[in-house]
């Protein structure tokens, strides 16, 4: 497939900095990734990395009062950071949408979900309460909601968190957007309505041609839904690539401690878990040099004085290490997970 | 107590609690189990299951409706809460909040000692000061923690920090059982990894047993030696960690292991189980799977299968087991 000249999102350089103790903190540092049409892209990282502030500023939700948002953010060539809060709004829920980790804080209780998905339909487009209801009812359906008519009568607590979750898919999908920022839609719910809702995730490309930047910090997840993942360690970029090259090949140390730390649900049961020292560092008190360097095996010099810049590795593949260039990359991961049962 | 005394055995316990209306909400249903020295026991099943109300009952922080609780062969079942304290050091839990678990307003110093002052010492009298602060630093050592920490309050503390902490709580009293709910399912998974391994760890130098309460198969099958699977407030497949695990016999305990996204790209795409869990107040006749199972057959709606061994050591609860001579696929 020939290269899109103009991805559909494309974020260049976002910072996201929040005014403490008369100076700034950086939360997000530099973060830079594209999301091409109909692409699922994985957004991953520990609690705390910025991938949800990351999400926040793309939506312009960030409004606490002296936060900074920097860099650029350009969705279909139209600039997102410093839009007019009109514009913005016009093009959030219809063009863009999100969904979040626990719906039921997202859906508002007073209100039946059928009601809050008409609202958001209507204030996008000129219809007729009972075509919106239609719609609603359609979606619903779509989102595999048994008995959509009734569910649409129902308030968000009288649903289970499968139902209230794939509620909030149909709302985010109601205007047919072309991006769905998807914020740990899964976290909250059981494996097996896990592997439902990311079924749904996944058949999204096909049936509504749209693109998902799925926030998640499962590598599970990522790995069964994300053509290319981009890792976050405490607010900056530590690599990004295909999600196959990432998972066989990470070029990163933290990727690949991150990925040897989950435990093996098949093949042989590793003694002790191979896990990562320490914690990450906060945002005010992230090192000068690369952030990841006080729990690195492989940290020396020339780590310290500086973040290390993120370098192309290999087709797509992007990190900020110094590993490669300095002629040691990390050997590819051994495939101890890759036993099939 | 002998060696082939179980630390734990549930006989039957059942727990219900009555709702308006007089509906009657059945969290734990029928459940037996026995718990050997030694032995890591990760009880594993979806929300709603009855996993941690059945791990309370374990330790008696809950009454049980009917049924018996043995702790090392004594049956606790109805001890007073008098009677029932000096067995107390012998059994603890670990919570799955470690926030909510740790009092804000007191020094992790403090809310270590707090078990050590209430129960009495291996010599059946009051621990001296000198004694706590000793055992405190002990403890400290023990889950790897600086005795800086005994000062601070928990807030002080990152998760898995304070996820430590109420292990170091739970070890005060040298307890030989130690049942923990979903010890590590709020923390990340670098940080997860650590607390896996501690408990690993505490296992071989302290000797414990262990119960796992968790919905994380593979971190359950990290730590347990056997699993039982719960669904539906009653255990429907029970064996040998990776017996059950990588070859379920119960259609439910295959559909879990396939739903769960394994960190491989392109590993086969998870079985899918159609809706949700049914509510536990009025649960379906006949076998409490079979609403959402694809294996399903007329005598499954009627008659409820019963927990039989398949195997030694591996039960189940299917009238149609996968693998058995009753279905060659």
């Amino acid at each position: 497939m020939p290269a899109d000249p103009m991805p559909l999102l494309d974020v260049r350089n976002l910072c996201v900095s929040v005014p403490a103790n008369g100076g700034m903190i950086r939360l997000v540092e530099n973060v830079s990734f594209c999301v091409d049409e109909a692409e699922i892209v994985g957004l991953v990282g520990e609690s705390g990395s910025g991938k949800s502030v990351t999400a926040m500023a793309l939506m312009g939700l960030i409004d606490s009062p002296g936060v900074q948002v920097r860099g650029s953010a350009r969705f279909r060539g139209q600039e997102l950071v410093g839009m007019a809060p009109r514009a913005l709004r016009a093009l959030r829920g219809r063009d863009i949408a999100m969904i979040f980790q626990d719906p039921m804080t997202a859906f508002t209780p007073v209100y039946t979900i059928g009601w809050q998905i008409d609202e958001q339909i209507r204030a996008h487009e000129r219809l007729s309460r009972r075509a919106a209801r239609a719609r609603t009812v359609q979606l619903l359906a779509e989102m595999g909601v048994p008995d959509p008519a009734r569910t649409a009568q129902r308030y968000p607590h009288q649903l289970s968190g499968g139902l209230r979750q794939r509620a909030m898919i149909a709302m985010a999908l109601s205007c047919n957007p072309t991006l769905l920022i998807a914020d740990e839609p899964t976290t909250a719910l059981d494996v097996t309505v896990q592997a439902q809702i990311l079924e749904l995730l996944r058949g999204l490309r096909h049936s509504h041609g749209s693109s998902v930047l799925l926030i998640t910090h499962d590598m599970g997840v990522v790995a069964q839904t994300c053509a290319r993942t981009l890792v976050l360690y405490s607010g900056r970029m530590a690599e990004s690539g295909p999600t196959a090259t990432l998972f066989a090949r990470p070029a990163h140390p933290y990727t690949a401690a991150l990925l040897d730390s989950i435990p093996p649900l098949y093949g042989p049961r590793p003694h002790r878990l191979p896990a990562i020292a320490g914690l990450p560092p906060t945002p005010r008190e992230r090192p000068a040099g690369c952030a990841f360097g006080p729990r690195c095996a492989h940290v020396h010099a020339t780590c310290l004085p500086a973040p290390p810049a993120l370098a192309s590795i290999g087709p797509g593949q992007q990190a900020a290490c110094v590993l490669p260039a300095e002629g040691t990359p990390l050997p590819p991961r051994a495939t101890a997970q890759a036993t099939q049962p | 107590m002998t060696p082939f005394t179980p630390v734990l055995e549930l006989r039957d316990v059942r727990k219900t609690y009555r709702l308006p209306r007089g509906q009657k909400l059945k969290a734990v249903d029928g459940i037996s189990l026995r718990v050997m020295p030694g032995e890591m026991l990760g009880l594993v099943g979806e929300s709603g299951c009855g996993k941690s109300t059945l791990g309370r009952c374990m330790l008696r922080l809950d009454d049980v409706s009917s049924g018996q609780v043995l702790f090392e062969g004594r049956d606790i079942t109805t001890l007073s809460e008098r009677k029932l304290r000096p067995l107390r050091p012998g059994m603890q839990m670990v919570f799955q909040n470690s926030t909510a678990a740790l009092n804000p307003r007191r020094r992790v110093g403090d809310l270590l000692a707090e078990p050590l002052r209430v129960h009495p010492g291996p010599d059946g009298r009051r621990r001296t000061a000198a004694t706590i602060t000793a055992r405190l630093h002990e403890l400290m050592a023990l889950v790897g923690l600086p005795a800086s920490a005994l000062a601070r309050y928990p807030h002080a503390f990152s998760g898995g920090q304070r996820q430590r902490i109420n292990i170091a709580r739970a070890l005060a009293l040298s307890p030989r059982l130690v049942v923990a709910d979903e010890p590590v399912s709020a923390l990340d998974v670098s940080v997860q990894a650590q607390i896996v391994n501690l408990f690993a760890d505490l296992r071989a130098r302290l000797g414990l047993t262990y119960v796992f309460v968790a919905h994380d198969l593979a971190v359950v099958r990290q730590i347990s030696t056997r699993v039982a699977v719960m669904y539906l407030g009653a255990i429907v497949e029970c064996g040998e960690t990776d017996a059950v695990l990588h070859a379920p016999a119960h259609p439910y305990t295959a559909a879990l292991t396939a739903a769960v996204p394994r960190p491989v790209v392109g590993a086969a795409p998870a079985m899918l189980l159609r809706g949700d869990v049914p509510s536990p107040v009025n649960r379906p006749a006949g076998c409490r799977f079979h609403t959402r199972c694809p294996q399903a057959q007329v005598r499954c709606g009627v008659e409820e299968p019963l927990l039989r061994a398949i195997r030694p050591g591996h039960e189940v609860a299917c009238h149609y087991p996968l693998g058995g001579e009753h279905r060659k696929v």
